[in-house]
């Protein structure tokens, strides 16, 4: 197993008082899915966004420890926290489209990018559109404004949004609580596709989505992580008596 | 989004399309206490909704009953597009007042409108909540200060700027365009008036434009960021689009306060009839200031007090006019975006 984002020691406070992530120790492989499970509350989420350092935008946060990207500290003071960014995509729990056309929003980022242009650009808001399984829905209408589409091909609107900056990474917070069961679908069919490859982090409440889609599991509870190791030993040997509990659906 | 702010701008529209939107009751069958409540508190409620409608047709037809003398003697080309203002010779030409209020506006906005959206999107995007704690306070005590305080401080500060300093430096620099240049050595003059309005609308602009971009989500931010974009790209290209029809809205309501407002503006800004102003150093004469300087005084003269309701009448349409023309603007910006 190749290590893609270590996490070393992190702590996060929101407030003086509330600490949402006490010594926080993984290892994220990658080109793998790895689901990060829990009860509400456990900082799953807070988890997830500090891997992308959007925990930055919370008011009073403080953070410390490191995220080994690749070897590199994201937390350093020298690091461009645009390019740590660029590097994931998310997933929110409810997708939002940006104010603009379909088109517009695949080509959002490879625009601030400067990635590509004219032709190119075209050709790459469809490669991104057919890579979230979503081009064929929208071919004909991709000047139309993105906020028309249903909330489920929105949220693979989001994904090609996400892809089209040639991340190396997908973040999901909860990404098919919102989306109606044919819409989830699609979505963990994508996963599954994508983890060819990118490495995949995904928070999710539902337990048999997680057994569908894990190749590595992180269970959390109370700020803390209590267990994490490869999915089908997780599930069905846990060694820790609150996974077991959280597994049997005791809390 | 934006509905509350929507409403304070467009009340006269919404509370008629909330009129026409009122359900037909159901028939009364129902004679118990809470029935009869149901009943009167729906009645009351909608008598409450209706006043501010008929309020303003009142108004309306109010001002055109007392102004039926002049219009039954001048033709309204006339009035509008008459330039001499001379009522013991009968001349009532509202040309140069109309012209007066819409520079001292524009001078106004011009000022206010870049300023303060700059101002609102450091409260909304950049500055600490603890900034905004402070800052808060301060706008609604700048909203509440008396319109006379700041025209005594347009007199005192204000005037004597421009005619020791801003005159005649933009006057050196920039004289050869008519717009900088003028004759008038006083200060009291349409910059005098634009700038003290425009101190008068931000605090009313700024927090309208605040809230209304405190309304766009935060995910829609962190979607934007999360592709790498800079704030200020998300601000561009994100915040701002989604929270235009509200700023739109805030535009609109300080460019209605400016019209309006009469006190502060009449105090420095000249009061000289009968002169077409040219350039922001020349004095003008608003419609509100004309109203109030003169009516009650010299009313024996033929036709002097309706001519001074046509004005009212006048300055009401032009409210309205750019109420309506706002209202377009923001269908058209909301039929682009899809919402």
């Amino acid at each position: 197993m190749e290590a893609h984002i270590r996490v070393n020691n992190l702590n996060v406070n929101y407030t003086s008082e509330h600490q949402a992530l006490k010594g926080i120790n993984v290892t994220i492989p990658k080109h793998q899915i790895t689901v990060i499970i829990g009860p509400s509350g456990c900082g799953k989420t807070t988890l997830l966004k500090s891997l992308d350092r959007l925990l930055d935008l919370t008011d009073g946060v403080s953070i410390s420890g490191e995220v080994l990207l690749d070897g590199v500290n994201i937390y350093a003071p020298d690091i461009d926290v645009t390019a740590v960014r660029k590097k994931a995509g998310l997933l929110p729990q409810r997708p939002f489209p940006l104010p603009m056309s379909i088109y517009d929003n695949v080509a959002y980022g490879m625009r601030i990018h400067n990635m590509r242009k004219g032709k190119d650009l075209d050709r790459a808001v469809q490669h991104y559109l057919e890579l979230a399984g979503l081009w064929d829905e929208v071919k004909d209408r991709l000047h139309g404004p993105a906020v028309r589409l249903s909330v489920g091909q929105q949220q693979r609107l989001c994904l090609a949004r996400g892809l089209a900056v040639e991340p190396e990474i997908i973040l999901g917070d909860e990404p098919t609580s919102a989306l109606d069961p044919l819409s989830a679908q699609h979505i963990e069919k994508r996963l599954l596709e994508l983890k060819q490859d990118y490495t995949v982090v995904l928070v999710t409440h539902i337990l048999r989505q997680a057994k569908r889609l894990a190749d590595y599991v992180i269970f959390m509870y109370l700020g803390e992580v209590v267990e994490c190791g490869p999915a089908h030993e997780v599930f069905e040997n846990p060694r820790q008596e609150r996974t077991r509990a959280y597994l049997q659906g005791l809390f | 989004m934006c509905s509350e702010v929507l409403a304070v701008a467009y009340s006269p529209f919404l509370s008629w399309a909330m009129l026409m939107k009122q359900k037909t009751t159901q028939k009364d069958v129902c004679y118990t206490m809470r029935c009869h409540k149901e009943r009167w508190g729906g009645r009351l409620f909608f008598f409450a909704t209706v006043m501010p409608v008929a309020l303003v047709l009142i108004i309306f037809v109010a001002l055109l009953l007392r102004t039926r003398p002049i219009l039954e003697a001048k033709s309204i080309s006339e009035l509008l597009l008459g330039q001499v203002w001379l009522p013991f010779q009968g001349e009532f030409g509202f040309f140069p007042f109309i012209m007066g209020t819409l520079w001292v506006t524009a001078v106004a906005l011009i000022l206010a409108v870049p300023l303060c959206l700059l101002s609102a999107i450091y409260l909304s995007e950049y500055s600490r909540p603890s900034t905004v704690a402070l800052m808060k306070p301060v706008l609604d005590l700048l909203a509440g200060i008396p319109s006379v305080v700041y025209g005594v401080w347009g007199m005192l500060a204000v005037v004597p700027a421009v005619q020791k300093f801003i005159a005649p430096l933009l006057g050196k620099w920039l004289g050869s365009i008519s717009l900088f240049s003028s004759d008038n050595p006083t200060g009291f003059s349409i910059l005098s008036g634009g700038i003290v309005l425009a101190v008068m609308v931000a605090p009313v602009i700024i927090s309208v434009a605040y809230e209304v971009m405190r309304t766009v989500p935060f995910g829609m931010r962190e979607a934007s960021l999360a592709v790498g974009a800079t704030q200020w790209q998300t601000i561009r290209y994100v915040v701002m689009p989604q929270a235009m029809p509200g700023i739109v809205a805030a535009v609109v309501l300080g460019l209605s306060r400016a019209m309006g407002e009469t006190m502060a503006v009449l105090m420095v800004v000249g009061n000289v009839a009968n002169k077409l102003p040219r350039s922001i150093f020349d004095p003008a004469y608003p419609l509100p200031a004309l109203i109030a300087n003169n009516y009650g005084e010299m009313m024996s003269i033929p036709l002097y007090d309706a001519a001074l309701m046509g004005a009212a009448l006048v300055l009401m349409l032009v409210v309205v006019i750019f109420n309506v023309i706002s209202a377009l603007i923001l269908r058209q910006i909301l039929r682009r975006s899809g919402q």
